[in-house]
């Protein structure tokens, strides 16, 4: 009973936690132009009170309970009934305490990096908006809901990537990555008509109380999880539908950090760890999720390793991480999937936005070839970002090495051949990122001097937000401390009701013994050192610099070039269907529709032409034709 | 048998009166022809015991109207040679046409039930002091509406013919 | 006679009489062009309805129909009026009264 109560006073905070960044983004877009400045603190500040109510919500969430309620009925037919609620357990609280933190420190560093654009009112509107639908889509209690606020972030992905829409080039890539994101939506949404079917309904009660009937590995369930991956793999970034990731650096900086990094691509990981039970049923697809992940994360970071646009090199690592974060589900190691998710959204985030205080800086010189030497100008951020280098390479005590650690000590206990490919993957990862950071802030520089003379530290709208990110980067893997340290891991237990179910599915992972745990660290901090020391070799001793793009042969050219997949699909899918559709508008555009609105016009005026002639101005034709019509009325009166 | 032979005369003359007005050659003619008319269905109001109705009759439609008649006859000095004609084909699918509109109205009232009032009781509803009282105790408001009626035709009427003073 | 007369003839004859008298007037006022006499033809047809009515008062025994009969004698007298009074002004215009004359209104 006292939950009850306890529940129902978190209904209200619930409610508006969602609330306060759609009113930000009615007040920005209407009077954007009058508030001018003033917008980016209305809504950095909405974003804080949804901050607020989410801290209140995760200090008031009685332990082991969750909150579910409907706020309206949507459709219904039959008894099946759609509604729209809200669901408030564990996992969802961390989702929105790492959305809304990151959230507003994102919209105080904007507030400093927009300064100066046009735009200024527009982009926090659009800011807004998105963590609105970001919202939604975790507060959700159906997949509904969950699809609303995925088709809404992808939207909102596509105003901000093409922020500056008077480039083409921009343009080209906010459509590439909606496209992209379509194709998995379509599977996402042949998922929800599957279950709509078969379980009879589309909140995850229904779901998974629908699902206990079947056994393991049933063909519907599995079709089902591959669709909804299919989803997850088009809004995460995975092969094959990751080739949006690289592009969207297209838009600011700031939006690579909260949408790319830290946000929209973590809700495909989101939504399989909401359908933990389902996927648990489905253990093939779980293989396939966790080959996906491995394949994705060894093949991105490879890519990163020849590129020289500072944030391309994050963004392949951020394809690289998330294929590690699947890997993780794909074992069944959800909790340690969403503790990478926490982590990695920290230091991504810091990276990303150390990365723009570089091009601000840098008067917008994103190449790293031109940098060099930047750690005596711009101290502070280049302190954060070799914070930031540090956690993503997995190098204790920072975050990344806790939630690393645990995925590939899963991995072992499992697969031991997925182990080893991750581990290569993270040494590669650790290399590329050092590379990146020995280019940017050693050595001296080598840019012009008139970019000299510009570079200056970021505003505190800037800084601030790199500290705090750094600070949390920092700490985090202590919530999350391994069994080996005999402290509870903080993380897990917090998440342990929401996993409880597939838990029991799959059955528990086999912990390893101490002495193995202690061996697989050891081995992990020794490669992240061996990478280190490969990178310090080249980019410091030997100073080496990346060749300008003309130079670069062989098999270095294919990896700068990506391996040329992009030119891949552009070949064998995109043109093919130009063709098609300029074929299907001859044909059927022109013959049949044109053919059908144009006939129906025609109808109308030959109708038209025809009947006036009925007018002749004649009286005595008038009066006959009155007698006749009186006549044929009483007639069908008579006969009727 | 007295009372239809009367009628049978009295419908007679009506009938071919009234096919005389529609098919004489000249205006005058139909105007005369019309007041022959009127005086056979005065004859019917009389022998229906519409007395007050019959001398009204008499008095407003050939006393009034059929003379106001003649005179705009005279007037436009309408006559036999002066007179317009429709075409044969015309006056032939007329004619067809009032006959079925004829035959509908006939067909219609075959349906109907009127047995009723087949036969009555002689009533004195029809005299002038019945039909008196009647107009100035339930009808009164219509009676003096038609006093307003007619004024505003005489103004009208008076407005129209004038000719344009420039 | 004596006063009042009674019915003996049956209603029938005097609906068929009136229908008779009304599908005349209808063929006159589709027969002919002059407006003189196509007025004429309208008195005939109202004058067919008044017998009509006339008839149904005798034959239920109330003065109603009389009345109606009255005040329909009133407006026939009215619209001759004005109806006259039209021709005669477009008698003035166009200096005939053959209606097929006026045909502007056409499309």
């Amino acid at each position: 009973m006292d939950n009850f109560l306890a529940l129902t006073k978190l209904i209200t905070p619930a409610s508006l936690v969602a609330l306060f960044p759609l009113l930000g983004f009615f007040v920005t877009s209407l009077f954007g132009k009058s508030l001018k400045h003033a917008s980016g603190w209305i809504a950095s500040g909405m974003i804080l009170l949804s901050f607020i109510c989410s801290l209140f919500l995760f200090l008031n969430l009685p332990t082991g309970a969750s909150l579910n309620f409907n706020l309206l009925e949507w459709m219904k037919w039959g008894n099946i009934t759609l509604s729209f609620g809200i669901l408030i357990d564990p996992l969802s609280l961390v989702m929105l305490l790492v959305i809304t933190g990151i959230g507003f420190l994102i919209h105080l560093y904007s507030i400093g990096y927009m300064h100066h654009d046009e735009g200024f009112s527009r982009f926090f509107a659009y800011l807004n908006l998105f963590i609105f639908f970001m919202l939604i889509l975790v507060l959700g209690n159906s997949y509904l809901v969950m699809f609303i606020g995925w088709e809404g972030v992808g939207l909102c992905s596509y105003l901000l990537i093409g922020f500056w829409f008077k480039n083409d080039a921009y343009n080209d890539a906010a459509k590439k990555a909606f496209i992209m994101n379509r194709i998995g939506d379509l599977g996402f949404l042949l998922g929800i008509f599957f279950m709509l079917f078969y379980f009879g309904g589309l909140d995850f009660l229904t779901v998974n109380e629908a699902i206990k009937a079947y056994p393991i590995n049933n063909i519907i369930i599995v079709a089902v999880t591959l669709l909804l991956f299919v989803g997850a793999m088009g809004k995460s970034a995975q092969i094959p539908l990751y080739t949006w990731l690289p592009d969207a650096m297209a838009g600011p900086t700031p939006v690579s950090a909260l949408i790319h990094a830290a946000t929209m691509v973590t809700a495909g990981i989101y939504m399989i760890c909401r359908s933990n039970l389902l996927f648990a049923m489905a253990p093939h697809t779980l293989e396939v999720v966790m080959w996906v992940g491995v394949a994705t994360s060894i093949f991105a970071a490879i890519i990163g390793i020849k590129q020289n646009d500072i944030k391309k090199v994050l963004a392949y690592s951020t394809v690289s991480q998330l294929g590690l974060m699947f890997a993780a589900l794909g074992m069944g190691a959800f909790e340690s999937g969403m503790f990478h998710v926490v982590t990695h959204a920290f230091f991504k985030a810091l990276l990303f936005l150390g990365a723009g205080s570089v091009i601000h800086a840098m008067g917008g010189e994103q190449d790293v070839r031109q940098m060099g030497g930047l750690w005596k100008y711009i101290r502070i951020t280049s302190m954060t970002f070799l914070i930031g280098t540090i956690a993503i390479s997995g190098i204790p005590p920072l975050a990344g090495f806790f939630s690393k650690d645990e995925i590939l000590a899963a991995a072992y206990n499992s697969h031991k051949e997925v182990w080893v490919l991750l581990s290569i993957s993270s040494m590669i990862t650790a290399f590329y990122m050092f590379r990146v950071f020995f280019l940017t802030f050693s050595n001296s520089f080598r840019g012009t001097e008139e970019q000299k003379h510009h570079i200056h530290e970021s505003p505190w709208t800037m800084t601030v937000p790199l500290s705090i990110l750094a600070i949390l980067a920092a700490i985090a893997g202590f919530w999350g401390l391994p069994a080996v340290t005999g402290q509870t891991h903080l993380f897990s237990a917090y998440l342990k009701p929401v996993f409880e179910g597939s838990k029991a599915i799959l059955g528990e992972a086999h912990e390893a013994d101490h002495a193995t745990e202690l061996m697989l660290m050891g081995i992990a901090v020794l490669a992240a050192a061996i990478s280190f020391g490969v990178a310090w070799k080249f980019y410091i001793s030997s100073k080496i610099v990346p060749e300008p793009d003309s130079e670069t042969k062989g098999f270095a050219k294919w990896v700068a070039n990506k391996f040329y997949i992009d030119e891949l699909y552009d070949n064998v899918i995109v043109k093919p269907m130009m063709v098609i559709s300029d074929i299907l508008f001859v044909l059927i555009d022109k013959l049949v529709v044109d053919l059908v609105v144009m006939a129906t016009a025609w109808i109308v005026g030959f109708t038209g032409r025809t009947l006036r002639l009925v007018q002749t101005g004649n009286a005595g034709f008038y009066l006959f034709a009155m007698v006749i019509g009186m006549m044929i009325l009483m007639f069908i009166q008579l006969v009727y | 048998m007295n009372s239809q032979v009367i009628f049978l005369l009295l419908a007679a003359l009506s009938i071919l009166s009234a096919l005389f007005v529609v098919f004489s050659k000249s205006p005058i003619y139909s105007v005369l022809w019309l007041i022959v008319c009127f005086f056979s269905i005065a004859g019917h109001y009389v022998i229906l015991n519409a007395q007050f109705l019959a001398i009204v009759h008499i008095i407003v439609y050939t006393g009034a109207i059929m003379v106001l008649m003649l005179f705009t006859v005279m007037l436009l000095n309408l006559n036999k040679e002066s007179e317009p004609h429709k075409s044969i084909i015309y006056k032939g699918t007329a004619v067809v046409t009032g006959g079925m509109l004829m035959l509908v109205l006939l067909a219609a009232m075959r349906s109907t039930e009127l047995s009723a009032y087949s036969v009555p009781a002689a009533t004195d509803a029809g005299f002038v002091q019945n039909v008196g009282m009647k107009l100035f105790t339930d009808f009164l408001l219509p009676f003096e509406m038609t006093s307003v009626l007619f004024l505003a035709a005489m103004i009208g009427a008076a407005v129209l013919a004038k000719k344009d003073v420039h | 006679m004596n006063l009042p007369i009674e019915q003996t003839n049956p209603q029938n004859w005097y609906l068929v009489l009136s229908t008779i008298l009304f599908s005349i007037g209808v063929m006159g006022v589709l027969m002919r062009r002059n407006a003189l006499i196509i007025l004429m033809c309208i008195e005939l047809m109202l004058n067919s309805v008044n017998l009509l009515l006339v008839s149904f008062s005798a034959y239920a025994g109330n003065t109603e129909g009389q009345v109606f009969v009255f005040f329909i004698m009133v407006v026939a007298a009215a619209e001759v009026a004005v109806g006259l009074a039209l021709l005669v002004s477009i008698y003035r215009n166009i200096g005939t009264t053959d209606i097929d004359i006026l045909s502007k209104l056409k499309w």
